[in-house]
């Protein structure tokens, strides 16, 4: 991630202040002037999220149990590792996670890319219309799926009110939170709306970076309109779709809270990703060690694909 | 491309194909703002409106919702009711017509003032922090740069619940669980990041002759980031700043693993407001709409920013 906010930006490499310059300086030199300003942000984060990550990684070679806080700590090795990997139920997990980031980073692309598109065409009053969209992204991913649940009642609520109305079947008959077979496309349902403004943002500076030069030569050439977007439009804005999805798939993958509030992983087991299996494992059966174990093999797994992802990503760019 | 748009440059789309975009455009605008607005509509029906089949579109306004979401109730006997004097207010009168009396503020009300002390005590500290680690990194020569930004960012791969079970055994050996410094602090180590990132950027575009000019007339290095770089800054301050403010108001998988009752904010609270009978959806709607509405605001002021807020500054307009 690091090359690739690197290299699309200005950087200014640290050029060496002019003699005439440095020797006027007083007071502390650069150097201390420079630790003292990134230390307590070093300081702050060491404390909140190393020294914690490297106390999970610990744990997650003991039986350490929160909820019994003064049992004697035993060190299992790498027991829970093997018991996560070959573990049905995580495995499950895993696919309704895969379930949820494929769909809901497709259809966010599709539709984030489309609406990019149209808007890009700089219609009469597209500012106003594109502030509108984008408000969904910026809402509490929690009030979010608060609120959809009350739209998925199915005696009362609006969706299934409007579903029913257009195809003729009776409101209460399906249950989008309720139903084994609904309920994972309702949780893809409310993360595409609200999230598809956001990939729309992204691909929108992509299809403004590309410069007119290139469509008034492609014009001159007579390309049709649709070589132009399969040609030009496209394989452009490519890097800027990409790096929407890397950001989508890495949150999504992550997903708790909208799921959380929406279903609680159930019904059964059908919406538990793998954030819902963790939470339940960490702060319902107080499973400690097996559920630090579970988040670093999490951790791990994004921090993986991240990767790999970044340097694809990168080879398109420089193409 | 037909000789009616010769006047503009050839690749401007034709008239007809913008209008057409327009259309669409504004037609995913209103299907998208139809669940919003339908939550604000709810906020302002009666219990009996709200869950009315069908949905009831045209309803006489209450503010009851308003009032259960502020006030608790007590219900009481048609006898006791008339003992008292005439109702206090608006929220007692609607009280009194279901035979209750209101018996004082809320749970919502501490909720939403620790989600006020919580943002902004976390935002200033991550923007302050952010402020001085950005200018670092943008103007010094740092050993390993890159790989303290990489570090920096990476601690928000981590999903959340994986951070929350550390944090949540170390708040409890220290004293911080269910505190608002502990969440203070929490959100502020999640921000940091993001405003280290984009302040770096924001910094990078001030061009350096400026303070090298106020050195050279006797500022200090210190001195120049005050008084030149900061003012330069401004702009990017606050809008980082509001990106902080955004996460830490919406923020839900720390709250509601970590707090309990003291240090609680509203987005763990809303979800479990219950009335007599079921969820209270009218009280629900109130809570939401009137915790939605700063962000609805702060979008509109960020609109020119979001894009580089969203992305950590990996694309800027």
């Amino acid at each position: 991630m690091n090359d690739l906010s690197a290299s699309s930006q200005i950087t200014y490499r640290a050029v060496p202040i002019r003699p005439a310059v440095a020797r006027r300086i007083r007071g502390l030199s650069d150097q201390a002037l420079a630790w003292l300003f990134i230390t307590p942000t070093i300081v702050l984060l060491l404390a909140i999220n190393i020294f914690p990550l490297v106390w999970t990684i610990y744990l997650s070679f003991t039986n350490y149990r929160a909820n019994r806080a003064n049992a004697p700590t035993i060190w299992l090795g790498t027991d829970w590792y093997q018991s996560i990997l070959t573990d049905p139920d995580i495995w499950a997990a895993m696919q309704v996670t895969a379930h949820f980031v494929v769909w809901t980073v497709l259809i966010e692309t599709v539709l984030g890319f489309g609406l990019a598109f149209l808007i890009d065409k700089k219609f009469r009053g597209h500012g106003l219309w594109t502030t509108i969209i984008l408000l969904p992204m910026m809402l509490s991913p929690a009030v979010v799926g608060n609120f959809w649940t009350f739209l998925y009642q199915p005696q009362i609520g609006l969706f299934n009110y409007v579903v029913a109305f257009f195809t003729g079947r009776d409101a209460s008959s399906f249950q989008m939170l309720g139903d084994v077979t609904l309920s994972p496309w309702a949780i893809v349902i409310v993360d595409a709306w609200m999230w598809t403004p956001y990939v729309m943002l992204i691909c929108l500076a992509g299809l403004r970076s590309i410069p007119d030069y290139i469509y008034e030569a492609a014009e001159v050439d007579r390309a049709s309109n649709w070589r132009q977007f399969w040609s030009i439009t496209l394989p452009m804005a490519l890097p800027f779709i990409m790096l929407a999805v890397l950001f989508r798939g890495i949150e999504n993958f992550k997903m708790f809270d909208m799921v959380n509030l929406l279903t609680g992983g159930g019904p059964g087991s059908t919406t538990e990703v793998a954030s819902i299996t963790l939470k339940r494992a960490a702060f319902e059966s107080w499973r400690t060690g097996y559920s630090s174990a579970f988040a670093i093999i999490l951790f791990v797994t994004v921090f993986g694909l991240a990767n790999i992802y970044v340097k694809a990503l990168n080879r398109v760019k420089s193409r | 491309m037909s000789a009616s748009n010769a006047a503009h440059s050839v690749v401007e789309p034709s008239t007809g194909s913008r209008r057409f975009a327009g259309l669409l455009v504004i037609l995913y605008a209103i299907i998208t703002m139809v669940p919003l607005a339908w939550i604000v509509l709810t906020s302002f029906k009666s219990p009996d409106d709200a869950i009315s089949y069908p949905p009831k579109v045209l309803f006489k306004p209450s503010l009851e919702g308003y009032c259960n979401v502020f006030t608790t109730r007590s219900r009481q006997t048609q006898e006791f009711i008339q003992t008292l004097g005439a109702p206090r207010g608006l929220c007692d009168n609607i009280a009194r017509s279901r035979n209750m009396v209101v018996a004082g503020p809320s749970n919502y009300v501490p909720r939403f003032i620790n989600s006020l002390i919580i943002a902004f005590g976390s935002t200033a500290l991550a923007v302050a922090l952010g402020t001085l680690s950005a200018y670092g990194f943008s103007r010094f020569r740092v050993p390993l740069k890159d790989d303290l930004l990489f570090f920096i960012l990476s601690t928000r791969m981590m999903p959340p619940i994986a951070v929350a079970i550390p944090i949540y055994l170390m708040y409890r050996t220290v004293g911080l669980s269910d505190t608002r410094l502990g969440m203070i602090l929490l959100y502020t180590s999640v921000n940091v990041s993001l405003a280290v990132w984009l302040l770096k950027g924001f910094i990078d575009e001030i061009p350096r002759e400026y303070e090298e000019a106020a050195m050279i007339d006797g500022y200090t290095r210190f001195q120049a980031f005050v008084k030149v770089v900061l003012p330069q800054a401004t702009t990017g301050i606050a809008a980082t700043a509001i990106f902080c403010l955004i996460f830490a108001w919406n923020e839900y998988a720390f709250a509601v693993l970590l707090t309990s009752g003291n240090a609680q904010t509203a987005p763990p609270f809303i979800p479990i407001i219950i009335g007599e009978g079921g969820q209270d959806w009218p009280a629900v709607a109130a809570g939401t709409t009137f915790f939605l509405v700063p962000i609805v605001v702060f979008t509109v002021l960020l609109r020119k920013h979001l894009l580089r807020g969203i992305t950590f500054g990996a694309v800027r307009k």
